[in-house]
């Protein structure tokens, strides 16, 4: 066995790693009671034994060695071998954090606030007929229209939020069509999207929305003993009506156009697979587990302190199984919250979901037009100002320019307060390059925009989240066979 | 196997040409007088006299003129009767004979230049340190004579980038000679580490154009000890990232020998982790020609011990939605799971089927072998039976390059 003689064996071209190495920027933390997950600043990530972690940090890794070889290709250590590593590292750097530049992405339209149902969790409606003072005007929707094209992303989606906004169907033509002769001249990839009970859709609609390329997302809660009572709509038919309306737009504009999303209450725990049956039926590709928000009528009516994190944790986590066992039954199905955590994990991108940004995607990720008028950061901002706190309200459309909202203390200061990297606590933290620092959820239960992270459901929720997904990778081929695929789908 | 290169053409009072020049061969003796100065006429049999105006004219060994040593003729060797309509020769001084182009091969790579800045333990063309800068004026002397038609022109060394400006003259020539034909060209990708270079290729806006660049290893001391040259992984890695910045399409190419297959699977996430933006990854097969020979005992592994690590990197790529391709292996040798990755590859002038091939239905389908390989191969060659679910997943595509 040997080289001809014009040729140099491998040992002379590893010799130069003799030398020693130098660390990379990494974090730790526990996995369990005997791994860490070790991370790098753009969360690849290497599951280790706590002398396998100790050698690391004290240099003591044999050259050559397999796990030495593993430390180096993701980029953990560096040595006099090669120093391609930084440019590397900077181009991942870079392309995790594109999406800062490309701000903002998301434009809620919250056309009106009336609406048809009665939710006992929802934040912001009205059952009403008043027209003039929950609808929004023509005026205000010209001047969101404008606002949006402001904003610098090469991709904009707009989405028409309500109460109902089905109710106002008008209104939503009439900022769709102000936006498409917009885009005549801007290029932007455009998008549209109708968030809706979907209790109101009609042929007129749906031509409408197939003319135009328009999605529509609704929410279905589980079966119907659970879905009417967490939606209540007067005569009682709400569920039925949500299931054809999905149907309807599945059989006319086809399976992609439409999307559901559940909210979670005390109810929906004991039902995780009966919810899921649901979705399946329906031949829904994703669901999403959400868990409850703080926000809106939901803690008003008591109801987000009914259960704690563990509960709801128990809850994700049997779904998740269950989820598992119907991917590998030959049913392709991902649950969209780990999707987006895997694609952190395992992909270059960072996928842009407001709640899980650092930055945090307020104002820049997502932003708010309220049917007054009142220009919000997020979603999550706008149900706090329906309860009476205003604390991310950039301005008013009309009265204040597009520079004066975006450069606004209020959104400074939040944006400031929303970089997990410099949070306590969350700086240390190996799962910090999946996570996000969410000032409005901590603001709304700290009354702190950065939030003792000790005593924060987001992280207690986020962390078990994460430690969850590794050890399922680290534990089962067959599980992260899977999740990889939903890494690169979602 | 063809043979592309022949020294025994016997001149038949004919004069020697003062420089090489190319030809495009016809079997047309009545060709117009104005095309004729460019064309190597492959006299017919049956024809009773040798016209006038061709380049050359080329007669048979079984043709009447070869006997005949005034006619003014060139005998040929027989190892080139292959020669058709369409194909370009290449005639010396010394009346050596290359075949430079065929029109009806799947794809014709140009040599440009023998010289390299790497030594790759298992080349297959081992670098030689000349002056061969005439290579580039011969070809594009020839290129005008290819036909339009043709699907892909590979674009092969040595190392093409040490030609430097006259590498891009060489895929201007193909571009404004050949604008519909695909351009494929080998490179070890190092000197792309200048920005420059890549922003002048880029520059020639070619429609059509691919650098397939070898990538070894994730781990930078095992990508140099397979092309012996220290530093060369963090060039390459740079000359990638250049290339793409300019929105060159790249291929990554990684030779799958003993040195490289046990780190396919951590190859594949680095790829699919840091260059996830390469056009595509071919895994590919070893050429028993040229080094390997020399490195044998260092390189050989039969491919039925690395199906493993080649089935998860395959996996894992796909995943990452990057275009996974298995080029030089046997169809009998894939795991099923992965065949449908297998893209017939092997260059028709050099593949051949073994014994053990005989009444394999998936023949049609299957690459075969590199000739060089009957000098080793895997002892697990056998003949499949087309089951009628077995190719439903079909192979990528029947295509070829190499």
């Amino acid at each position: 066995m040997a080289l001809a003689k014009r040729f140099s064996a491998v040992e002379t071209f590893r010799a130069v790693e003799m030398a020693g190495y130098r660390l990379l920027p990494l974090r730790f933390t526990a996995l369990d009671q005997e791994r860490y997950v070790i991370s790098n600043m753009v969360g690849e990530y290497l599951v280790v034994k706590r002398d396998q972690l100790n050698d690391l940090i004290h240099h003591r890794v044999p050259q050559g060695s397999d796990l030495y070889d593993e430390f180096k290709s993701r980029h953990f250590i560096r040595d006099a071998d090669s120093d391609v590593a930084l440019d590397l590292l900077a181009l991942k750097y870079r392309t995790k954090l594109a999406r800062v530049s490309q701000f903002t992405s998301l434009h809620m339209f919250v056309v009106t606030l009336r609406c048809d149902y009665t939710c006992a969790y929802c934040q912001v409606s009205r059952q009403t007929e008043d027209r003039s003072a929950y609808d929004m005007s023509d005026d205000t929707a010209a001047a969101a229209v404008e606002m949006t094209f402001r904003s610098p992303a090469p991709a904009i989606k707009i989405e028409f939020q309500g109460g109902e906004p089905l109710l106002a169907f008008d209104r939503i033509k009439s900022v769709v069509e102000m936006a498409e002769a917009r885009n005549v001249q801007e290029k932007r990839n455009l998008q549209f999207v109708i968030a809706s009970n979907l209790s109101l859709i009609s042929d007129e609609i749906l031509d409408y929305c197939d003319r135009h390329g328009i999605y529509l997302s609704t929410s279905l809660d589980g079966p119907s003993s659970l879905h009417d009572r967490n939606r209540p709509k007067p005569g009682k038919n709400g569920y039925e009506l949500t299931i054809r309306g999905i149907k309807r737009i599945q059989d006319r504009l086809g399976r992609d156009r439409v999307s559901a999303l559940m909210t979670t209450t005390e109810r929906s725990l004991p039902y995780v697979k009966e919810i899921i049956d649901e979705y399946v039926r329906l031949g829904f590709r994703s669901i999403f587990l959400r868990p409850l928000s703080p926000y809106g009528f939901a803690v008003t009516t008591g109801q987000v302190d009914k259960y704690d994190a563990e509960r709801w944790l128990s809850f994700y986590r049997e779904g998740l199984s269950y989820i598992l066992e119907l991917n590998k039954h030959g049913y392709s199905i991902r649950e969209t919250y780990a999707a987006i955590i895997l694609r952190k994990m395992l992909t270059p991108q960072n996928p842009g979901y407001v709640d899980l940004q650092s930055p945090t995607g307020l104002g820049i990720s997502a932003i708010v037009y309220n049917y007054d008028g009142a220009v919000y950061a997020s979603d999550e901002s706008r149900m706090l100002a329906e309860m009476g706190d205003q604390s991310f309200r950039l301005g008013r459309l009309g009265v204040n320019s597009y520079e004066e909202m975006m450069l606004s203390t209020t959104l400074l200061d939040a944006l400031e307060a929303g970089v997990a990297e410099g949070a306590p606590l969350c700086s240390e933290c190996a799962f910090v390059p999946y996570c996000g620092a969410d000032p409005v959820y901590h603001h709304a239960t700290q009354r702190d925009m950065m939030g003792n992270k000790a005593l924060s459901g987001y992280c207690a929720r986020n962390m078990a989240i994460f430690r969850h997904l590794i050890a399922l990778m680290e534990d089962s081929l067959a599980d992260k066979a899977i999740l990889l695929r939903w890494a690169f789908d979602c | 196997m063809l043979t592309l290169s022949a020294k025994q053409n016997i001149p038949l009072g004919l004069m020697r040409p003062e420089r090489v020049r190319s030809f495009r061969v016809t079997t047309d003796a009545e060709l117009p007088a104005v095309l004729r100065e460019n064309a190597a006429l492959l006299l017919p049999v049956d024809w009773a006299s040798i016209p006038k105006g061709f380049g050359v004219v080329l007669v048979r060994p079984d043709s009447p003129f070869a006997s005949d040593h005034q006619c003014g003729a060139l005998l040929i060797d027989p190892s080139l009767l292959y020669l058709g309509d369409g194909d370009v020769i290449r005639l010396t001084p010394d009346l050596h004979i290359r075949v430079v182009y065929r029109r009806n091969a799947s794809t014709n790579s140009l040599l440009v230049t023998e010289r390299c800045n790497s030594l790759c333990l298992m080349c297959s063309q081992p670098p030689r340190d000349v002056d061969d800068s005439h290579l580039v004026d011969e070809l594009l002397d020839a290129i005008p004579l290819f036909d339009p038609g043709t699907r892909e022109v590979g674009i092969t060394g040595g190392e093409p980038t040490l030609l430097g400006a006259r590498l891009f003259d060489l895929v201007r020539s193909l571009k404004s000679n050949l604008p519909h034909t695909g351009v494929h060209i080998l490179s070890n990708g190092r000197n792309f580490k200048q920005l420059s270079l890549a922003q002048a290729l880029a520059a020639l806006h070619h429609p059509d154009l691919m650098i397939g660049i070898p990538l070894y290893s994730d781990i930078a001391s095992l990508h140099d000890y397979v092309v012996q040259a220290d530093g060369a992984f963090d060039e390459t890695v740079r000359g990638i990232l250049n290339l793409k910045r300019c929105g060159v399409r790249v291929e990554v190419r990684v030779v799958v020998h003993a040195a490289t297959y046990a780190r396919l699977p951590a190859l594949a996430r680095f790829i699919a982790r840091n260059l996830q933006f390469v056009d595509q990854v071919a895994l590919m097969g070893l050429e028993m020609t040229g080094f390997t020979k020399a490195n044998l005992s260092e390189l050989w592994i039969d491919p039925v011990d690395y199906q493993a690590e080649l089935a998860d990197a395959v996996h894992t790529l796909h995943a990452a939605r990057v275009k996974a391709l298995i080029y030089n292996h046997q169809l009998c040798l894939l795991d099923p799971e992965i065949r449908r990755f297998a893209v017939r590859s092997i260059s028709d002038w050099k593949n051949e089927y073994m014994p053990e091939c005989d009444g394999c239905d998936l023949r049609q389908e299957c690459g075969g072998f590199f000739s060089s390989a009957k000098l080793k191969y895997s002892a697990h060659i056998k003949p499949q039976r087309r089951r009628d679910d077995a190719l439903a997943g079909g192979l990528a595509s029947i295509e070829s390059f190499t």
